[in-house]
């Protein structure tokens, strides 16, 4: 029993995206696909204990959702007389035959590219890939992002309204326009993750697990559809890397322990020897030639704070190095206030601190912002100063364990 | 698939108003191309005239069914085979305006 259990979650998590996008290539309606996918699942959880689990779940789930898809196509053309024509046309077509794709040929990519199509809102797409793509349901990405669900379920049946009204192709991306799309799927993958790892909200666990696993895992597939791409490698070393310091970075009291100061015998070595692995990779990439993009050198500052068994180890030069790099592409306040929390290792807390104070008309809504100008008047003994930053940081900050950390930080001060 | 692809201009910030030799040269690219169906200049917002005969009687009303900063200045409608296609040739057009660019979908 606990068995079929297994295996209907196993077959959820492997099989989802590739029965949604198998229908949806079929029959051309997310809508229809989505449904008819879950009501498959639905018949697995009924059927597989009596039945036995079938020997190729995957085909198995593929033919009940098709059937349960021309029954949905049926009962509607039966309400609906007036379209029966087109509709049953549809039905009796055979399928089309691939459109020529280059080397990538595979639904679930597709189905990646229409979920993040540039065309829909960023919210809008992060909903439906974690719908679509990752099989998560309704109320457990409401749950995630602390949104309404009948608002998200709106929010989510006219995306696919819009997806097919407007005809939003299901297709990979010609060569010229990947490189832009590729961009738009990891900003939504990032966002996942991102919201897992910084879970913001009162009441929320300071880390997400479920989020971050989830967008580990889009990764983990789109990568393998995209095996060549520089940036999606980037992407997931930087999400193993960061990973890989979750339980080391909230104390057992759920307050935030900066990197500096965790036990880094908590790291998750399998996870950092995955993502140096793909680090070497992308570095050997870039020795012959193709110049990394942002993710990639995310990764790479992530590769070398884990590579130091002990904080005062870190190579910090090739931090600001890279961090160089960095804002060379990305000239944003943000990476410039990173990069000063290097500066302040090498040339001290001062010049750190004129770097970071310049950013402040930019950056004087960020917490991080009034964080790292906390910590480093501290670290000048400039106490009152660093207090005002402090309260700032505490005001802004919307994760709990950060909120805890900045707090006590704050009244350790004298 | 065809598309209504309007262009939206904006009273408080209007585009430039040199772009008729590039408009031109991009509406033959369409119809090269064979996206092109139609496209039209319109006048002025001030100009409109709005008409409800849902009454009893016809009420004739100067000007605009709606005040707006933003407005339509023109359209097209384009025969595309997907709105990739449609914001490709949407994004070229908003250069070739110097103006915003909604693309709609017709039912």
């Amino acid at each position: 029993m606990n068995d079929v259990h297994e295996a209907v979650t196993r077959a959820h998590r492997e099989e989802w995206a590739r029965v949604v996008a198998a229908l949806n290539r079929r029959f051309g309606d997310l809508d229809i696909a989505e449904e008819a996918a879950a009501e498959a699942f639905a018949t697995a959880v009924e059927r597989w204990p009596a039945d036995g689990v079938p020997p190729n779940p995957g085909g198995w789930l593929t033919t009940t959702a098709h059937r349960k898809a021309i029954d949905r196509i049926r009962r509607e053309n039966k309400r609906r007389d007036k379209h029966k024509e087109a509709r049953m046309a549809y039905d009796d077509d055979p399928p089309e035959p691939p459109e020529p794709t280059g080397a990538i040929d595979d639904d679930r990519l597709r189905l990646v590219f229409t979920c993040c199509h540039p065309a829909l809102a960023t919210q809008t797409r992060v909903a439906l890939t974690l719908r679509m793509v990752g099989g998560l349901t309704v109320p457990e990405i409401a749950r995630a992002f602390l949104v309404q669900e009948t608002a998200l379920e709106r929010r989510i049946t006219r995306a696919k309204a819009k997806i097919k009204a407007a005809r939003i192709p299901y297709r990979v991306p010609s060569a010229e326009d990947l490189p832009a799309r590729v961009t738009g799927v990891l900003a939504v993958l990032y966002l996942v993750f991102n919201e897992g790892y910084l879970a913001t909200g009162p009441g929320t666990d300071p880390v997400r697990r479920d989020l971050t696993a989830e967008a580990i895992r889009l990764t983990r597939l789109v990568r393998a559809l995209l095996p060549d791409d520089g940036e999606v490698a980037g992407l997931l070393a930087l999400m193993l890397l960061t990973e890989a310091r979750r339980t080391a970075r909230v104390s057992a009291g759920g307050e935030l322990v900066p990197l500096g100061e965790q036990d880094r015998g908590a790291w998750d070595t399998p996870l950092i020897a995955e993502g140096h692995r793909l680090v070497r990779e992308r570095l050997a990439a870039a020795a012959a030639g193709t110049a990394p993009g942002r993710y990639q050198i995310l990764a790479a500052i992530n590769a070398v704070h884990t590579s130091a068994r002990d904080v005062r180890d870190t190579d910090w030069s090739q931090i600001l190095a890279l961090y160089d790099r960095l804002v060379r592409l990305d000239p944003s306040p943000v990476v410039a206030l990173n990069r000063a929390v290097a500066v302040a290792e090498l040339d001290g807390p001062q010049v750190a601190l004129a770097a970071v104070d310049r950013l402040g008309d930019a950056l004087a809504g960020y917490h991080a912002y009034h964080a790292t100008r906390a910590d480093l008047l501290r670290r000048l003994g400039r106490s009152e100063q660093a207090r005002a930053a402090y309260d700032k940081a505490v005001g802004l900050a919307g994760n709990t364990a950060e909120t805890a950390y900045l707090t006590r930080r704050r009244d350790q001060l004298r | 698939m065809q598309y209504l692809v309007s262009v939206i201009d904006d009273k408080a910030n209007p585009g430039s108003t040199d772009q008729r030799s590039a408009i031109s040269a991009f509406n033959e690219r369409l119809i090269a191309e064979g996206y092109w169906v139609f496209a039209g200049g319109l006048a002025d917002t001030d100009t409109a005239t709005v008409v409800d005969n849902r009454g009893e009687q016809p009420v004739f009303s100067d000007g605009p069914f709606v005040e707006s900063k933003e407005y339509l200045a023109g359209v097209w409608v384009w025969e595309a085979p997907d709105l990739d296609v449609a914001l490709g040739l949407a994004a070229e057009a908003s250069k070739v305006c110097d103006r915003k660019i909604e693309v709609r979908p017709f039912q």
